[in-house]
C-alpha cells in the first residue's frame, strides 16, 4: 500500500464531505431541499454520471506496489492492465485493425513491401478483418452490453426484494427511475466498451500506441483531483476574507483588499512558473524521498493545486465582499445585532447561507475553468508532469496532430468527451442545488 | 357630461393560465373628469392600467370586448401603432420618480427625447417647450434645473419632471399609478394640488389609482373599489364616502386610523422607563486626500425624551429628519456621537461588548420593511427563536420550541408557521413573525419604524390592534416612529415632532394634534388628507 499525497487529501476531503452529509442529514431545514433535488431527474441523473466519475477516480487513488514490475499501480491500473500492456507502434484509428501509418513489412515469402501493417492486439484475432470486422465488434458489443444489463437487471431486484415497504414509493418516483435507467446506460455501455477493449482500442491509441480509452479513464482522477484541491484550497481563503472585508469594513477591509489587489496584479502564469520550478528543484535535491516517477509526478500536481487555489480566489472574494457589503445592512441583520446575537453567529447564520448561491455557481464555473487551465499550462510546460495522465496532456498531443491529413481526431475527441460529461454533470447538479436551496423558489418546477 | 375619454369593457387578464388577476370589469372616464381607482395590494388595479397601454408581462393573458380611446379600439391596434398612442394620447406617471428617470441623462433631455418622439419641432422650439413643460410642473428656476441629472433633484421634484415627461406627448389621458405613495405627506398635498391644476388647465382625463382612500376622497369625481379583480362599487365621490354600500368598502372604511381616537387615551402618568438626554448622532463628512474631517451631518441633534412605562410615543417627522436614525442609535446599530440613554436604570451608552449584549433585551426594533426584515433562508421557528439562543443559551430545545409555539400564537399566527418560510407569509403575517421575534426576549420598550407604512389599510388597523393588545397583557412601551398623522392619533400617548435632527414639539397627544403650537406641525397637519365626509378640523 503507497499512500500518496492527493490520495490522503482526496480520502479526507470524501470523509469530511460524508460527516458533513450525516450531520445535515438531520437537520430539519434541510429536509425539503434534499428531497427536492431527490424530486428532480436532472439532478438525480447527473449525480449518478457524477457518482461513476467519482467512482473512477477513487479506483485510481489506491495506490500499491505491483509484485510483478515494482511500478506503483492503482487499483484500475489492475483492473485495466490488458489496456495499460497491449501497446501499439503508434497511431491507430478506434477500432481498427491496421496501424495508421505506413511501414514497411516483411511479408511471409521474405520480400519487403510498403504498406500498412496487422496491429499487435487491435483485431489480432480475426482472420480475414475485412469480412469479419464490423460483425465481430457487433457481436461482441451486445454480448457486453447484455452482461452489463444482466447485471443491472440483477441487482435491481435484489434490492428491490431486500428494501422496505416504506422505501418504495421513492423507488418507485419518476426520478428514481431516471437515475436508474442512467445507471442501466452507463453500466451497460460501459461493460460493453470493456469487454470490446479485450479485443479493440476503442478510442485508438496515440503516438506511442498507448490505448486512448486507458489515458482518458486515467484522466480521471487527474481532472477530479485539480478541480476539487484546487477549489478546497480556494474557498476558504475566498470566503472567509470576502465575508470578513465587507462586514467588518473599515482596517480590515482595507488590509485584504491590499493583498488581493496585489496579489492579482501578479501574473498568475509567472507564480504557477515559480511554484513548480521551486518544486522541481526541491525534489532535485531531495532525490532520495522521490525515487519513483509517480511520486514525482504527484507531489507536482499537489503543488499545481495549491498554486493554482491560491492565484484564483482573489475574484470570487471580491464578489463575496460587494455581497456582503449589501448583506450587513439588511434590516435582519440588525435584527439579530439588536437580538444580542454574536457576530460570528450573524456571520455563520445570515451572512454565510445568503452567499452561498454565488459561491456554488463560481465554484461549478471555476471547476471547468481549471480543468481547462491544465491544459493551457501543459502547453507552456508548467502544468501537471508530463507523465500524469490528464485530459490538458492529451490535448496538448493531439495538438500538435490537428494539421495531419486524413486528420488524428480521436484523442481530443476521446478528451472532449470525458470533459464534457463531467463539467455538464456537475453544472446541471450544482444548478439543481442551488434552486433547492433558495427557499424562495420552493415549489416552482 | 361628455363623451368617454376611455372605455373598458368586461376587461379581464389572467396569469400563467389559471391566475386571474383581473375579472370582468368595465369603466368608463370622461374628459375633465378625475377618475380613482381603488384597492388594496394585490387587488389588481396597476394591472388593469398597463392592460390598457398593453404593457402587461409575457405570462399574462388579456381579454376583453373593447378597449377604446375616443371610441376607437385600442384591441384593434398593432404594436407598431400602440407606441404612437403611448405617451402622445395617454400618459402615465409611475410610482416611484427615481428608477424611473435614466439617472445618466438630464431632466431637460429626457423630456426632449419625448417631445421629439410625439412632435418635429425645431431644436428652440423643442427648447421652449421643456420650459413651458418645466414651468407647467413649477419647478423653480426652469432654466438652470433643466441641465440637472434626477439625483440633484428631491423625490418631489423628481416627480414633477416625470409629470412634465407625461404632459410632453399633450394627452387626453394621464394615469397616475400611486404618484405620491413614495413622497412625504406635505410633497404629497403639492403634488396632488399640481396634477389638480394642470388638469383643469388642459381639460385632460386624470386617472389615480391608490390605496389611499383620504387622498381619494379629496380630489377624485368619481371612484371605483376593487377587490380581488372584480370593480365592486362604483359612484360619485361625495355620495360614496357618506353611504358606501359594499360591504368591503364599508370595512375599508372602518379600517382608516380616525384623528379623532386621541382623546380617548388615558393621560395617567407613569414613571419613566427610558430617559433620553442630549443625544445626538453626527455623521462626519470628509473631504480632500487625507479625508479630512470638514463637516457634520448632524442626523440627530441634543435630543432629550422620556417615555413612561407602558406609554407609547410617537415620534413623527418627513423623511430625512433623522427619525430613524435616532431609533436605531437608541438600539446601538448606529454608533451615537454623544448623550445619555438610560433604561431600566441601565445606562446603555456607556456599555460597549459583551456587556452590550447582554442588556440588549430591554430595546428592540421592528423594523418598516417585512421582506427584508427576515433572512429568507431560515424557517420562522428559527427566526423567532435566534433571540432566545443568543441571550438564554442554557433553555433546553424542547423549552424553546414551546416558547416559540407560544409567541406565535400571541401574535395570531397559526401553529405550523414555525416550519414555514417567511415568503410564505403576506406582509401582514410577516410583520407578526417580527413582533414575536422581539416578544421573544421580553423587552420592556420596542421601537417600531414605521411598521404598517408598506401594509394595506385593513391589515394596518389589525398590526395596530395587536400592538395594543400586547402593550395591555405585557405592560411594554413603544417609541413608534412614523410620517403618518392619523396613525399616531390611533396608537400614542404622546407626540414628538422632529424636524432637522431636533425635536421641535413634545407634548401628549391630544394637544399637539388639535392645538399644535409650531408652524411646522401645522404644516403638517394640514397636509394629512382628511377623509371629506368628516369634519376635517380636529375640535377637543
Amino acid at each position: 500500500m503507497v499512500i500518496l499525497w492527493t490520495d490522503a487529501l482526496i480520502f479526507l476531503l470524501l470523509g469530511l464531505m460524508l460527516v458533513l452529509g450525516l450531520y445535515l442529514h438531520q437537520k430539519e431545514y434541510m429536509k425539503r431541499p434534499l428531497q427536492q433535488i431527490g424530486r428532480s431527474k436532472v439532478a438525480m441523473v447527473s449525480l449518478v454520471v457524477l457518482f461513476f466519475f467519482m467512482l473512477v477516480g477513487l479506483l485510481d487513488s489506491v495506490h500499491f506496489k505491483s509484485a510483478k514490475s515494482n511500478d506503483i499501480v492503482s487499483l484500475l491500473d489492475v483492473w485495466a492492465t490488458p489496456l495499460r500492456e497491449q501497446g501499439e507502434k503508434t497511431y491507430s484509428a478506434p477500432f481498427a485493425v491496421y496501424l495508421y501509418s505506413k511501414e514497411m513489412m516483411t511479408q511471409a515469402d521474405g520480400t519487403q513491401q510498403w504498406g500498412y501493417p496487422r496491429l499487435q492486439f487491435g483485431g489480432a484475432h480475426l482472420t480475414d478483418p475485412e469480412a469479419q470486422q464490423t460483425s465481430d465488434i457487433t457481436e461482441k458489443a451486445l454480448y457486453g452490453f447484455a452482461q452489463g444489463a444482466g447485471l443491472v437487471i440483477f441487482f435491481l431486484f435484489l434490492l428491490w426484494s431486500v428494501l422496505l415497504e416504506q422505501h418504495k414509493p421513492f423507488m418507485n418516483s419518476s426520478s428514481a427511475k431516471a437515475a436508474w435507467a442512467m445507471v442501466f446506460l452507463i453500466v451497460s455501455v460501459n461493460y460493453a466498451l470493456i469487454y470490446l477493449s479485450g479485443y479493440y482500442h476503442v478510442f485508438g491509441t496515440d503516438k506511442v500506441g498507448e490505448d486512448v480509452f486507458y489515458q482518458a479513464i486515467k484522466s480521471i482522477r487527474t481532472g477530479l483531483v485539480i478541480g476539487t484541491l484546487t477549489t478546497l484550497i480556494m474557498l476558504p481563503m475566498a470566503i472567509i476574507f470576502g465575508i470578513l472585508a465587507g462586514f467588518f469594513r473599515g482596517w480590515v477591509d482595507d488590509v485584504i483588499q491590499y493583498v488581493y489587489t496585489t496579489l492579482n496584479s501578479i501574473p498568475s502564469v509567472l507564480l504557477i512558473a515559480a511554484s513548480i520550478l521551486m518544486v522541481q528543484v526541491y525534489m532535485a535535491n531531495h532525490e532520495e524521498a522521490y525515487t519513483s516517477v509517480i511520486v514525482r509526478a504527484d507531489m507536482r500536481l499537489l503543488f499545481l493545486c495549491l498554486i493554482l487555489g491560491v492565484t484564483s480566489w482573489t475574484g470570487l472574494c471580491r464578489l463575496l465582499r460587494a455581497e456582503t457589503l449589501k448583506l450587513r445592512e439588511m434590516e435582519y441583520v440588525q435584527a439579530a445585532q439588536a437580538l444580542g446575537v454574536r457576530r460570528r453567529v450573524i456571520l455563520l447564520r445570515h451572512i454565510l447561507p445568503n452567499v452561498m448561491h454565488i459561491v456554488l455557481i463560481s465554484v461549478v464555473l471555476d471547476f471547468s475553468s481549471l480543468v481547462l487551465a491544465e491544459a493551457v499550462l501543459s502547453y507552456i510546460n508548467i502544468g501537471v508532469d508530463p507523465t500524469t495522465y490528464s485530459w490538458g496532456n492529451m490535448i496538448n498531443g493531439a495538438r500538435l496532430e490537428m494539421a495531419r491529413e486524413p486528420i488524428v481526431w480521436w484523442s481530443l475527441s476521446a478528451a472532449f468527451v470525458f470533459m464534457f460529461a463531467l463539467v455538464l454533470a456537475a453544472n446541471l447538479f450544482a444548478d439543481t442545488v442551488r434552486d433547492a436551496f433558495d427557499p424562495r423558489r420552493g415549489g416552482y418546477e | 357630461m361628455n363623451k368617454p375619454v376611455l372605455t373598458i369593457e368586461h376587461l379581464s387578464v389572467t396569469f400563467n393560465q389559471q391566475q386571474k388577476v383581473v375579472d370582468d370589469i368595465s369603466f368608463e372616464i370622461f374628459s375633465g373628469e378625475t377618475f380613482a381607482l381603488v384597492g388594496e395590494s394585490g387587488s389588481g388595479k396597476s394591472i388593469t392600467a398597463l392592460s390598457v397601454l398593453r404593457l402587461l408581462p409575457n405570462n399574462a393573458r388579456l381579454t376583453a370586448a373593447a378597449i377604446s380611446l375616443h371610441g376607437d379600439n385600442l384591441l384593434h391596434r398593432s404594436e407598431f401603432e400602440l407606441c404612437k398612442i403611448r405617451g402622445s394620447r395617454i400618459g402615465m406617471i409611475f410610482q416611484d420618480p427615481m428608477s424611473s428617470l435614466n439617472p445618466v441623462m438630464t431632466i431637460g433631455s429626457q423630456i426632449e427625447e419625448v417631445i421629439n418622439l410625439h412632435f418635429s419641432l425645431s431644436r428652440q422650439a423643442t427648447q421652449q417647450r421643456v420650459l413651458e413643460l418645466l414651468q407647467q410642473v413649477e419647478i423653480p428656476e426652469p432654466e438652470k434645473r433643466m441641465k440637472d441629472y434626477p439625483h440633484q433633484l428631491s423625490g418631489g421634484q423628481r416627480q414633477r419632471v416625470m409629470i412634465a415627461i407625461a404632459l410632453a406627448g399633450e394627452p387626453d389621458l394621464l394615469i397616475a399609478d400611486e404618484p405620491t405613495t413614495s413622497l412625504d405627506v406635505t410633497i404629497q398635498a403639492q403634488i396632488l394640488a399640481l396634477l389638480k391644476t394642470i388638469q383643469q388647465q388642459t381639460n385632460m382625463a386624470l386617472w389615480l389609482i391608490s390605496h389611499d382612500l383620504a387622498l381619494v376622497s379629496n380630489l377624485a369625481d368619481r371612484v371605483a373599489v376593487m377587490q380581488r379583480g372584480k370593480i365592486v362599487e362604483t359612484g360619485i365621490t361625495a355620495e360614496f364616502f357618506s353611504h358606501p354600500q359594499h360591504p368591503y368598502t364599508q370595512k375599508l372604511l372602518d379600517a382608516l386610523p380616525s384623528m379623532q381616537s386621541c382623546f380617548t387615551h388615558n393621560v395617567e402618568q407613569k414613571p419613566p422607563l427610558l430617559q433620553v438626554r442630549d443625544f445626538s448622532c453626527h455623521y462626519p463628512i470628509r473631504k480632500g486626500i487625507f479625508k479630512r474631517v470638514v463637516d457634520y451631518v448632524k442626523a440627530v441633534d441634543g435630543v432629550s425624551f422620556d417615555i413612561q412605562q407602558g406609554k407609547t410615543l410617537a415620534l413623527v417627522g418627513e423623511s430625512g429628519c433623522g427619525k430613524t436614525t435616532l431609533g436605531k442609535s437608541l438600539l446601538n446599530l448606529i454608533p451615537a456621537s454623544g448623550g445619555r440613554v438610560i433604561i431600566n436604570g441601565i445606562e446603555l451608552s456607556r456599555l460597549d461588548g459583551e456587556e452590550l449584549r447582554q442588556q440588549r433585551a430591554h430595546i428592540q426594533i421592528v423594523f418598516q420593511d417585512p421582506f427584508s426584515s427576515m433572512n429568507p433562508r431560515m424557517l420562522v421557528g428559527d427566526i423567532v427563536a435566534e433571540g432566545i439562543k443568543a441571550l438564554h443559551p442554557k433553555i433546553s430545545s424542547d423549552d424553546r420550541k414551546a416558547r416559540v409555539a407560544l409567541l406565535l400564537q400571541q401574535v395570531g399566527l397559526p401553529e405550523d408557521s414555525a416550519l414555514r418560510y417567511p415568503h410564505e407569509f403576506s406582509g401582514g403575517q410577516r410583520q407578526r413573525i417580527c413582533i414575536a421575534r422581539v416578544l421573544a426576549v421580553d423587552p420592556k420598550l420596542i421601537v417600531c419604524d414605521e411598521p404598517t407604512s408598506a401594509l394595506d389599510v385593513s391589515v394596518q388597523a389589525q398590526i395596530i390592534q395587536l400592538l395594543k393588545t400586547l402593550q395591555q397583557e405585557k405592560g411594554v412601551s413603544y417609541l413608534f416612529i412614523t410620517h403618518d398623522l392619523a396613525v399616531v392619533a390611533e396608537v400614542a400617548d404622546e407626540v414628538a415632532v422632529m424636524y432637522q435632527g431636533k425635536i421641535i414639539e413634545h407634548g401628549p397627544v391630544a394637544q399637539v394634534l388639535s392645538r399644535p403650537a409650531q408652524a411646522y406641525t401645522k404644516k403638517l397637519l394640514a397636509a394629512v388628507p382628511v377623509l371629506q365626509t368628516e369634519n376635517p378640523k380636529i375640535t377637543a
